[in-house]
């Protein structure tokens, strides 16, 4: 019950970055623990300076202390330095608010966002002094619940979380804390409220399924008992405007990963890139009146002190009427010019250079794009509908307005990737230094190459990934056909980190086998590529009779059990499949806020519809390239029966202010 | 118009380095609306400059920095003002306009008063260490400097030293170190006495010119705040 800091403070002098482990952001909460409260323990696995920023955590945090019977604190990981600190002084993971033993919680929720996370999971749950294994728990342990988008398939960590929550989590948390909350009271087995929490819609509780296998395959996930669903759907949070949240960001003290207000413009997106699990689990888009906008960034600047907000979303130059939004913030006479805007993931577009332009007067810096693929072929396979010209007019109007760096995302190993396809990256990447060479004597221009790891839920989820030696090849190919080209510079992800990332993200149940291996041979930190190791995942995946071939390399069957299948992101399988087969077919699909739906199953399945305050797709195309889709020979769609009335819903902008 | 405030840096946000602690100056005046001058240029910056860097996971009362205002601005309750908007720990001691042509914290400060814990010696045995250190005519100590091990005399560092008296029960050792040629942190002077030293609070910077010193800012409110501060 009491604070822990007289015996973590005498460990801070001897570990890096101490002031991590200190807490005391703006916005920082102190909430009182009591009987009637269920104590919640937030917990993101990575370090401070990943985690802190992340939204969801954030919302969470204070939705739950905003309640008369919860309360939240934080946690992080503790790097290695601190952990062996902590390890061998006898302190746990403590609360970085109250200073209080992760054991003393009711409930240690994580949020999973990175698949190589996972074994940071199992090693923060016992040094909380918690049993990492759900059976090995009793009623006076806390449960170990998880959320975020690796939670659609969550079967690696099924042994080891009570339970996930698919989607959006604002409004599920208060269900669970109710239950929670009642089994503490009445003071029953923990099979009682695992009992009941599995009957909460959106929560999944991997100990009321059982796993089937024949010949070595998974053939079932089924129910245990009679009253949890066969199928558990996401949660689905249908109006933003009733979740202004964050309404305190924290600030913290020392400088973290995007170091600055963020306000979430809008969630779900419906370019439909294939490869893309955040744009189809997401789905429907739900808008943020643009009023309601303006108002977060105003508050949030004034309550902050930040000097630069982003607007976050999959795809900020999509939202209705961003130019009014950008043009209220940076015109505002309280932020006296001194703001600047940022858009993550900007779209390939002069448009949206010109809005860069306009609110990076100051501070013009770098301009990334990610156009994913190296030719127009290998993009209509992606359903990433940029053509070159569309891309080379972006990068003129970056270069010629003064930018002196780009910098190009692509990905390798993805369906039906030819060594042409490959070639192509280094052909536009030098084509962009040639037309900044045009405007600058000295360009940068970057082609950063990741490589592609098929997600659940998403029309890949089917493919085999490349292997770590195939994608070897194709980066010494690219790395051949980049050297000689002054100013392009050539980045590269581990291949060996993307294999061992492909096991855990669509392994089954016995994967958890893996993950509790690797962990106990040391193997945490794994996003890290000082403490990754591809030897540690291998040695464990042999020793429970699996191998990467299976788990990664192999392409699943179309009617093959996936270890997902009976959990929902609203998507039918069936267009999965149709949308899989028309990228091999190499057809792309229009967005369909603006075009007709095809009916994958997230507006109908869900009850709810697209959120959209403006009728017409921006800058002229729906993929927003100004394009005609059906240049470049694409054929377009085949689609898929037809739903009459969720297609659009158009929002009067600021109409649903609240 | 360059304002110099006088501030605090106590408790848990000891721990948070020099960079931090200018990141939360920064917001907390753009909070306070202090009319702030920016650089000009390619990537503006609020015209703010710190002083010497104290060394993570000390204390400090006596912690400076000036900022360059776009526009006059009262003083009045300006540390009131200020001080809730900062962390915890962190405090606006005083605050004073800087006569134009005065050199930067930087330039001008020469030395500065530390008060150390000394856990592990009691009174007369520390006594014994200070009067050794005062008498050494050198105290070789060594140290990285770009990679390399290089040895350093630390004594023409050391202006001052002495245990603290007066009714303390901890044993406190007061030490006035020079910052020039290069800033002595608490750290090396451990070393230099051979002896281990518990948490160090700064608690004055001292200007040091023609014979006579003077503190870079001195205001009632600073003493009044600083009185009845304990050693950690």
């Amino acid at each position: 019950m009491t604070s822990l800091w007289p015996r973590i403070e005498p460990l801070l002098a001897g570990v890096t970055k101490p002031a991590r482990y200190i807490g005391g952001e703006l916005g920082a909460q102190r909430p009182e623990h009591g009987p009637g409260r269920v104590a919640w323990l937030l917990i993101y696995p990575d370090t401070y300076e990943i985690g802190l920023p992340n939204q969801g955590l954030q919302i969470l945090y204070e939705i739950l202390n905003e309640r008369d019977d919860a309360l939240a604190e934080r946690a992080y990981a503790p790097w290695t330095d601190m952990e062996a600190a902590m390890r061998s002084a006898g302190v746990p993971l403590f609360s970085l608010e109250g200073n209080r033993a992760g054991s003393e919680f009711d409930v240690l929720a994580f949020n999973l966002s990175a698949e190589l996370t996972y074994t940071n999971v199992l090693n923060l749950v016992d040094l909380a002094g918690v049993p990492v294994r759900g059976a090995h728990r009793s009623s006076q342990h806390p449960l170990v619940v998880a959320g975020g988008h690796c939670a659609f398939n969550p079967e690696p960590l099924a042994d080891f979380v009570d339970a996930f929550v698919l989607g959006d989590g604002e409004e599920v948390v208060g269900e669970m804390t109710a239950v929670v909350g009642a089994w503490r009271a009445a003071g029953g087995p923990r099979e009682d409220v695992l009992r009941t929490l599995a009957t909460v819609p959106g929560v999944y509780v991997p100990w009321c399924y059982e796993p089937r296998y024949h010949a070595g395959r998974l053939v079932a996930v089924e129910p245990r008992f009679p009253d949890v669903a066969a199928r558990v759907e996401k949660r689905v949070v249908t109006d933003l405007a009733d979740w202004p949240y964050p309404k305190q960001q924290l600030v913290p003290l020392v400088e973290v990963v995007h170091d600055r207000l963020n306000v979430e413009v809008f969630r779900g997106c419906t370019r439909g890139c294939r490869f893309c699990q955040a744009g189809m689990i997401t789905r429907p888009v739900r808008e943020r009146p643009a009023a309601q906008v303006d108002r977060m960034v105003r508050d949030g600047l004034a309550r902050t002190g930040y000097d630069e907000v982003t607007l976050t979303s999959l795809s900020t130059a999509d939202f209705s009427g961003i130019g009014e939004t950008v043009s209220t913030i940076i015109n505002d006479p309280e932020c006296s010019g001194q703001v600047s805007v940022s858009l993550p993931s900007l779209r390939v577009d002069a448009f949206t250079v010109g809005l860069a332009a306009d609110i990076q007067k100051v501070r013009r810096t770098g301009l990334t794009f990610a156009p994913e693929g190296g030719t127009w072929r290998m993009r209509q396979v992606i359903n990433k509908l940029i053509r070159e010209e569309d891309l080379y007019a972006a990068v003129d109007a970056a270069f010629s307005q003064g930018w002196q760096r780009v910098k190009l995302y692509f990905l390798i190993g993805l369906p039906t990737e030819t060594d042409e396809d490959v070639l192509g990256i280094a052909e536009l990447a030098r084509t962009c230094v040639d037309i900044g060479r045009r405007y600058h004597r000295n360009v940068t221009v970057t082609a950063s190459v990741g490589g592609f790891v098929p997600k659940p839920q998403t029309p890949f989820q089917w493919f085999g990934q490349n292997t770590v030696e195939e994608l070897r090849r194709k980066v010494v190919l690219l790395k051949d056909a980049t050297r000689a080209t002054r100013g392009l510079t050539l980045r590269w992800h581990d291949p060996e980190a993307t294999a061992a990332e492909g096991v855990a993200s669509r392994g089954d149940r016995r994967m958890g086998d893996v993950v509790e291996h690797v962990w106990r041979a040391g193997g945490t930190f794994q996003e890290w590529s000082e403490h990754f190791d591809l030897g540690l995942w291998t040695r464990a995946l042999a020793a429970a009779g699996l191998s990467l071939e299976d788990a990664a390399y192999r392409h699943r069957e179309e009617h093959e059990v996936l270890p997902w299948d009976h959990l929902s992101a609203g998507l039918h399988r069936d267009f999965l499949w149709q949308d899989f087969q028309d990228a091999l077919a190499e057809h792309g699909l229009p967005d369909c806020r603006w075009t007709p739906c095809y009916d994958c199953g997230a507006c109908t399945g869900l009850g709810v519809e697209h959120v959209v305050a403006s009728p017409v797709a921006p800058a002229g195309g729906s993929q927003g390239t100004g394009q005609d889709l059906a240049s470049g020979g694409a054929v377009p769609v085949r689609f898929l029966e037809r739903a009459p009335a969720a297609v659009l819903a158009a929002t009067p902008a600021g109409g649903a202010a609240s | 118009m360059r304002l110099r405030i006088r501030f605090s840096k106590l408790g848990k946000v000891r721990w948070t380095s020099h960079r931090d602690v200018a990141r939360m100056w920064e917001r907390a005046l753009r909070r306070a609306r202090v009319p702030l001058r920016y650089t000009a240029g390619f990537s503006p910056r609020p015209q703010l400059s710190f002083g010497l860097a104290l060394p993570t996971g000390c204390e400090s009362v006596a912690e400076y920095l000036d900022a360059v205002l776009a526009e006059p601005v009262g003083l009045e309750g300006f540390g009131a003002l200020v001080s809730p908007l900062l962390p915890e720990g962190v405090d606006a001691l005083g605050v004073g306009l800087v006569e134009p042509g005065t050199g930067s914290l930087q330039e001008e400060v020469s030395s500065c008063a530390w008060e150390i814990a000394v856990p592990d010696l009691d009174a007369d045995a520390l006594d014994a260490v200070v009067a050794r250190v005062l008498g050494a005519p050198h105290l070789p100590v060594g140290r990285e400097r770009k990679g390399r091990r290089v040895t350093d005399d630390l004594r023409p560092a050391i202006v001052d030293l002495s245990r603290a008296g007066g009714r303390r029960p901890a044993v406190v050792l007061l030490a006035e170190l020079r910052t020039r040629p290069r800033g002595v942190r608490p750290s090396e002077l451990a070393e230099a006495m051979g002896v281990t030293l518990g948490p160090a609070r700064r608690t004055g910077q001292w200007i040091e010119r023609d014979g006579s010193r003077w503190e870079p800012l001195t205001t009632d409110a600073a003493l009044a705040a600083i009185a009845g501060e304990r050693v950690p």
